[in-house]
């Protein structure tokens, strides 16, 4: 299941570290930030709740950049 | 701006203003060290708080963290202008990032603006009533007014009109088209209302599939992007790990050795050290290079799928083409009538009567060339004979057209042709009549294409077609590539440059250019695949690494042009940044280089480099 979400986030760095954090969330098989775009491309695990798997992502975020926003 | 940026930008501007003031009223000491700490802490609050909470998270080498560490550590030390200054700068620096980052994302979404916001549609009473481009069904009419987007891709029932298509085709200038043409949604009506049969839906359609691509092509990332990716991951713990030797290796050799250990230099020293650890401009000026050579590359026609491709293109040493459709035009024009016993025009007659009923491009040239009205009537008895032409009666008369194995095995005494092209031998009644020669156009700019290729740095190009040997030949000689195969069935092109990319391994890349139709294995085969004018054909849109929206070889150039410009600049990127945070630090451990002069490289390394990325939009 791949889903794409909008995010902001101002620094290329943390959208950096931003990426490899979401890789890391349980449920997330594999995930892109295209920074410039202002992506969050996610391919999820096939039984992920994707609702528990997001809240999960936004609170690895923002563990990074206090900053970040990803719309859901 | 917006509004964070705003905010900042207060912050920053206050806190100079408070240094000044500083300054003006001159050193009354218990006053200036409350100035200073006002500033430094109206503009790096939010640093500090940051900071505060990376600890909290447990992220040691989170740059908030370490350039609090740098800027308490000098207040500390006492050096309060130092803390304040290393603030507001890196702040300044973080300002500007972020407003060059919104800047150009705003610049490319311009350059790309052909995704239409709605389409006008007839209601009952004949009123317009604008609607959802993707609401629109396939098959309605909609109405394009001028200086409107044409929403969805269709063909115009009613009106004309001249149409600006440089969004999608980079050309400017403007294409007419009148009832019966197709037009392309992002293509811009200039002139005429037109009604527009939509024959596809919208998000089918040429321009939503191009923002597709666009947006999209952010996720293929680049070995540079990768590296830097890596870099900035070791970096900054490694510059911390430095900081950390600077701090005490130096002062307890010193006090081992019996002498004054100057703790404080030294702590001066490895604080400096953490002010450059932020990998941030580094990390961003390359994204956004690419971002912006995507976003130029697409204003010139052509669409890369992703960085990657970037730097494949611009490694490219051999571009190897399909024919026809790609360096031909692909429509079959009659050239030349030899050894007519008869009147040409005459002679033309005869064989487009006899070929009136095939479909074949051959006889859809021939039609094409026969200055009179074709008139069914006239023909009867069409026989077709496989593999060699077609017997027709024609106004009564026997009319033999095809090749000279047909002209043996009915015994009629034929003249070859010395033309290279595919010939049609006509015989009227068992009598010799002479011969058509028909021939595939070069495009008008399929020499120049190539000369171009040579110049950007391609060593070598090759041909690959599955027509006769003679007519590839004839085409190889005149745009003058190097390498040419001919008579290859599809799987043969596949194997043809599997030879060609085996020959070439370790040694440049090989681009495969063709117009999508029957090649998208060869395509996907290639180390990257060059759609030509492909807009209209999913297989080939989906099966390239680059398309190019216009029907122009030359175009092939541009694109490695584009690319080699990008990737120098990602490169002159990574070498300059790289190396001005390297003297940075070996200044700064020898005590050259002061807090200040480390922040201001910090600083103007970013400036420079996003700066230099934002010139990949030109192209």
């Amino acid at each position: 299941m791949k889903k794409s979400y909008k995010i902001e986030v101002d620094c290329a760095g943390c959208a950096n570290n931003m990426e490899q954090a979401v890789n890391k969330t349980k449920g997330v098989k594999s995930a892109i930030i295209n920074f410039m775009a202002g992506k969050l491309n996610i391919d999820f695990e096939d039984d992920a709740d994707i609702n528990a798997v997001m809240a999960e992502v936004i609170k690895n975020c923002k563990k990074i950049e206090s900053d970040c926003e990803i719309y859901i | 701006m917006n509004k964070k940026q705003k905010k900042m930008l207060t912050c920053i501007v206050l806190s100079i203003v408070i240094i000044i003031l500083n300054v003006i009223i001159g050193p009354v000491k218990w006053l200036e060290t409350g100035l200073f700490a006002a500033a430094y802490l109206i503009v790096g609050h939010d640093v500090l708080k940051k900071g505060f909470r990376g600890i909290i998270n447990r992220r040691a080498f989170d740059e908030n963290f370490l350039m609090a560490i740098a800027t308490v550590g000098a207040i500390v030390l006492g050096e309060y202008t130092e803390a304040a200054a290393v603030m507001i700068f890196y702040q300044t620096g973080e300002l500007f990032q972020s407003y060059a980052v919104g800047k150009s994302r705003r610049a490319v979404s311009e350059l790309m603006d052909i995704r239409p916001d709605y389409a006008n549609m007839e209601n009952e009473s004949g009123e317009l009533i604008k609607v959802q481009p993707d609401e629109v069904e396939t098959g309605s009419i909609i109405v394009v007014l001028p200086g409107e987007k044409v929403p969805i891709d269709g063909v115009i029932s009613e009106g004309a009109a001249s149409f600006n298509t440089s969004a999608l085709t980079g050309e400017s200038v403007p294409r007419d088209a009148s009832e019966g043409d197709e037009v392309s949604s992002g293509f811009i009506n200039l002139s005429g209302v037109v009604k527009v049969k939509t024959s596809k839906e919208f998000s089918q359609s040429t321009a939503a599939k191009i923002m597709e691509l666009v947006e999209n092509a952010g996720e293929r990332k680049s070995k540079s992007e990768n590296f830097i990716s890596k870099f900035a991951r070791v970096y900054t713990p490694a510059v911390c790990i430095a900081a950390l030797a600077v701090a005490i290796a130096p002062p307890v050799f010193l006090l081992i050795s019996g002498n004054e250990p100057q703790f404080s230099v030294w702590i001066y020293r490895a604080l400096t050290f953490l002010v450059v650890s932020c990998p941030c401009a580094l990390v961003m000026s390359i994204p956004l290079t690419f971002f912006a050579g995507i976003g130029g590359a697409g204003r010139a026609g052509v669409l890369i799928k992703g960085s990657n491709y970037i730097e494949t293109l611009a490694g490219v040493k051999q571009v190897v083409f399909d024919k026809t459709g790609t360096m031909t035009k692909g429509v079959f024009k009659v050239d030349a009538v030899h050894h007519n016993v008869i009147d040409e025009q005459k002679l033309l007659e005869y064989a487009a009567h006899a070929e009136c009923f095939s479909h074949h491009p051959i006889a859809a040239s021939l039609k094409k060339a026969c200055s009179s009205e074709i008139d069914e009537i006239r023909v009867q008895n069409v026989r077709e004979i496989s593999g060699l032409g077609i017997s027709a009666e024609v106004d009564g008369k026997n009319v033999l057209a095809g090749n000279s194995k047909l002209m043996q095995k009915m015994n009629i005494g034929y003249k070859d042709c010395h033309d290279t092209g595919t010939i049609v031998h006509v015989a009227i009644d068992g009598e010799y009549a002479g011969h058509i020669v028909i021939t595939d156009e070069i495009k008008p700019d399929a020499a120049e294409a190539v000369r171009l290729l040579k110049k950007v740095g391609v060593t070598k190009t090759v041909m690959l077609t599955g027509d006769l040997i003679q007519v590839a030949e004839k085409v190889a000689e005149k745009i003058r590539v190097d390498e040419v195969y001919a008579e290859l069935l599809p799987q043969d092109k596949v194997n043809e440059l599997e030879k060609i990319i085996a020959r070439a391994s370790g040694g440049g890349k090989v681009a495969f250019v063709g117009d999508g139709i029957n090649d998208a294995p060869v395509l996907a085969r290639a180390d990257v695949g060059i759609a030509m004018g492909a807009l209209g054909s999913d297989a080939a849109v989906e099966a390239a690494d680059v398309v190019l929206m216009e029907d122009k070889p030359t175009v092939i150039a541009k694109s490695i042009r584009i690319s080699k410009k990008c990737i120098s600049i990602v490169y002159q990127n990574i070498v300059f940044a790289i190396g001005i945070k390297l003297i940075c630090l070996l200044l700064s451990a020898v005590g050259i280089a002061n807090m200040w002069i480390a922040i201001f490289a910090d600083v103007g390394v970013m400036v420079i480099a996003v700066l230099n990325a934002i010139r990949a939009l030109k192209v």
